[in-house]
Parts: structure tokens; C-alpha cells; sequence
């Protein structure tokens, strides 16, 4: 890993532990309240707080975890670090479009 | 790789960063699997109304335990490996690499128990 790589996913990391920490009493609160999608769209539409908490979230996790799978990919499988960053492009870009497929469907729509 | 070659395997921070690694991995297979699922609630909620229905079964809500565990070990692992690496040494390492691994566990249980 380069020192470009190693220090966005450093980061990234420092960015999402508070909000992993916040995200954790959201899973314990929300399983706790047996929500409904209409309870959880009721709290989430139109809300800038939540659109701009998870959309930090999800920019974060998807630089974070890409970089994590083209570290494990150079090391572990027999794939050039060159295709392992590729690969790791690839699945950070999806992890942005689902991301933000799921924020605009919970705040938006 | 010869027995001695292998001998770091029962090292405990060895253990660790497997754990940490693992654990992202994991939530990294996840994490699209999470967004999907929530992006059901596109155009109203009655998919993910079905969805939250399904997930309604105790083997579902063991793997949301276990989904739990692995968010908070990598969570306290990293802190770990940040920690490390920008400030001064702390000895004691190993310990705070285990009380990581037995937060998380407590805190899944914790999640269990609040979901049963």
C-alpha cells in the first residue's frame, strides 16, 4: 500500500468511528422499536441531518472498505496490485452508487 | 512454511489483526447486500416492509447479531491500530486487543438479548 492509500484509509477510519459508534445505538434503537418502513421513512424523509450523516457515512466507507479489499486482494490472491486496484475501484464505485441509491430512497423518495 | 515459521500464528495480536481483517472483509461482502436492502424503500415502503417481516426469524436476528460483533470488533481494532500509530506506545497491547474482541462479544450479546 502507498502512503496515499495508507493515509485515506487511516482517514477515513478516524472519520467513521464516531459514526460507526452513533450508527450502533441507531441498530439497538431501531431494533428495539420493531420499526416499520413507515415508521423509519417518517423519521428519515426529508431530514438534512440524516441525507448529510449517512452520506459522509457512506462516501467514508466506501474509500475505506475499497482500500481494505485492495490490500487483501495484493496479499492474498495471486492477483497484480495493479488488477487488485481495479478491482477495489470497482467495488468502491458500487459501494457509492448503493450507498446513494439508499439515501435518496430513506430521505428523498 | 516450516512449525517455526508459523509460531507468530498464536500470537495474540496475530490473532487480532486476522480479526480486524476478516471483520472488514466481511462487512465489506455486507455492506452492498445493507444498501440494497435499503434502497427498498424506493417509490414507498412496501418492499422493505417485506423484507423487515422476513427478517422477523431468530436465524436472521443471530446473523444481525453476528453482523453486531463484527462491526464493533473492527470498530475497537482499528481505534487499537489508530492509537498505535499516532500516539506514544502503550504497553499492555495484547490485553487491549482481547478486551476488544470481549467488548464486541458483549455487546452482541447485549443485542441478542434486547432482540429475543
Amino acid at each position: 500500500m502507498n502512503v496515499r492509500l495508507y493515509v485515506w484509509q487511516r482517514a477515513t477510519a478516524a472519520l467513521m468511528a464516531p459514526l460507526v459508534l452513533i450508527h450502533i445505538a441507531v441498530i439497538f434503537y431501531a431494533t428495539r422499536q420493531n420499526l416499520t418502513a413507515a415508521d423509519i421513512l417518517s423519521r428519515t424523509h426529508g431530514s438534512i441531518v440524516w441525507a448529510a450523516y449517512y452520506g459522509i457515512f457512506v462516501a467514508a466507507v466506501s474509500i475505506h472498505a475499497s482500500i481494505g479489499v485492495r490490500n487483501i486482494l495484493a496479499e492474498w490472491s495471486p492477483l497484480s496490485e495493479r488488477r487488485a486496484g481495479l478491482f477495489a475501484v470497482v467495488v468502491g464505485m458500487v459501494l457509492m452508487l448503493l450507498g446513494v441509491h439508499a439515501i435518496v430512497a430513506l430521505v428523498v423518495t | 512454511m516450516s512449525a517455526a515459521g508459523l509460531k507468530h500464528r498464536g500470537n495474540t495480536l496475530w490473532i487480532a489483526a486476522m480479526i480486524h481483517r476478516i471483520s472488514g472483509l466481511a462487512l465489506a461482502i455486507f455492506l452492498p447486500i445493507h444498501f440494497f436492502v435499503l434502497g427498498l424503500a424506493f417509490h414507498g415502503g412496501a418492499h422493505l416492509d417485506k423484507f423487515l417481516r422476513w427478517s422477523d426469524q431468530p436465524l436472521v436476528k443471530l446473523a444481525e447479531g453476528g453482523l453486531v460483533f463484527l462491526l464493533t470488533v473492527h470498530l475497537l481494532g482499528g481505534l487499537r491500530l489508530l492509537v498505535i500509530e499516532n500516539l506514544d506506545w502503550r504497553d499492555g497491547q495484547k490485553q487491549l486487543a482481547t478486551l476488544a474482541a470481549a467488548s464486541a462479544a458483549v455487546v452482541a450479546f447485549i443485542f441478542l438479548v434486547r432482540v429475543f
